[in-house]
């Protein structure tokens, strides 16, 4: 399936939670409701024409303009076709719903966006730190983030 | 030739002051903390391999730091590492040495500057005997930073304590 079919069968079931698409782009994106992404997320999944069985990687990124956004990058094994999933939110209201119940694969993408950029997955099994230690203040690759002075009484800066 | 060596001189004894036997002792036998942090234990390994052999220099690693000498900080050191590394090296017996390889460990190295989670050199949680440089050093160059060690051991004293 192109980029437009995939566009058009979500476009009819599920008008309002499709909030804006690029279809042209390298990599074709649609931008999603992040409050309703679970449901279009199974759709995605278990819709016989689409069929996307694999969440090959999830990205957090930080915009830099109080923008955070969580990427998902699907593929079908199936029918060989691939689509990106955008869903935004506010560094003062990191939520964006969870796929992890969805694609097994995205839990522990979604607990590394967590960690590093702190949007906050809602319905997540698991929502710990993945890489940095439990006790860390703060999410490192935001954009406005401070190196500490100290960590656990160690000079962090050089 | 004083009277001391004549007199030994048909029989398998060998006369040394105790601190150099012991020095010799430590020195031969450095045993190795086997741990890597980063793409330096991949030349740390090559340096154990066949080609350059580390273990003809008595340096045997060793999978607990009861058993160990030295330990090779081989790689960048996280700060989530950086409390392990403090524990490993408090556990070692005494004497005990550190050898610090590559950048990463001797300053921080590339991380120096935006490595928000490096720690920007391993001697700010344990003291360093010897540091080797390189992105990873060679072999070669760890070997080298090993035999600098021996150096140091052979210097030791037993009244007089170094560093």
């Amino acid at each position: 399936m192109t980029a437009e079919e995939i566009y058009k069968s979500l476009s009819a079931k599920f008008g309002e939670a499709l909030v804006e698409s690029k279809l042209d782009a390298p990599q074709p994106f649609l931008v999603l409701d992040p409050k309703r992404m679970k449901e279009v997320s199974l759709f995605l999944r278990d819709d016989e024409a689409l069929q996307f069985d694999f969440c090959s990687c999830v990205s957090g990124v930080d915009y830099n303009n109080g923008k955070l956004g969580a990427i998902y990058h699907l593929a079908s094994m199936v029918h060989k076709h691939k689509i990106v999933l955008k869903a935004f939110c506010t560094r003062e209201n990191p939520h964006i719903q969870s796929v992890a119940s969805v694609w097994g694969g995205a839990d522990w993408h979604e607990r590394e966006a967590y960690d590093l950029l702190g949007i906050i997955f809602d319905e997540h099994p698991d929502l710990r730190r993945i890489l940095l230690p439990y006790d860390w203040e703060g999410y490192p690759l935001r954009k406005d983030y401070k190196v500490p002075e100290f960590y656990n009484g160690m000079k962090v800066p050089y | 030739m004083g009277l001391l060596d004549q007199r030994f001189e048909n029989s398998n004894v060998l006369v040394t002051s105790l601190e150099g036997l012991l020095n010799w002792a430590r020195l031969s036998s450095l045993w190795q903390m086997q741990f890597g942090l980063a793409c330096c234990a991949i030349e740390m390994m090559a340096a154990s391999a066949s080609n350059f052999d580390m273990m003809r220099f008595g340096v045997i690693p060793r999978a607990t730091p009861r058993q160990t000498d030295v330990m090779i900080v081989s790689g960048t050191v996280t700060l989530k590492m950086a409390s392990r590394i403090k524990r490993l090296y408090d556990q070692m017996a005494e004497p005990r040495y550190v050898i610090s390889m590559g950048s990463c460990s001797n300053c921080g190295g590339p991380y120096w500057e935006h490595g928000y989670h490096v720690l920007k050199g391993v001697d700010r949680v344990i003291p360093v005997d010897v540091y080797v440089p390189g992105c990873p050093p060679r072999p070669e160059a760890l070997l080298e930073g090993l035999m600098k060690l021996q150096e140091k051991v052979r210097k030791e004293s037993l009244v007089k304590k170094t560093a």
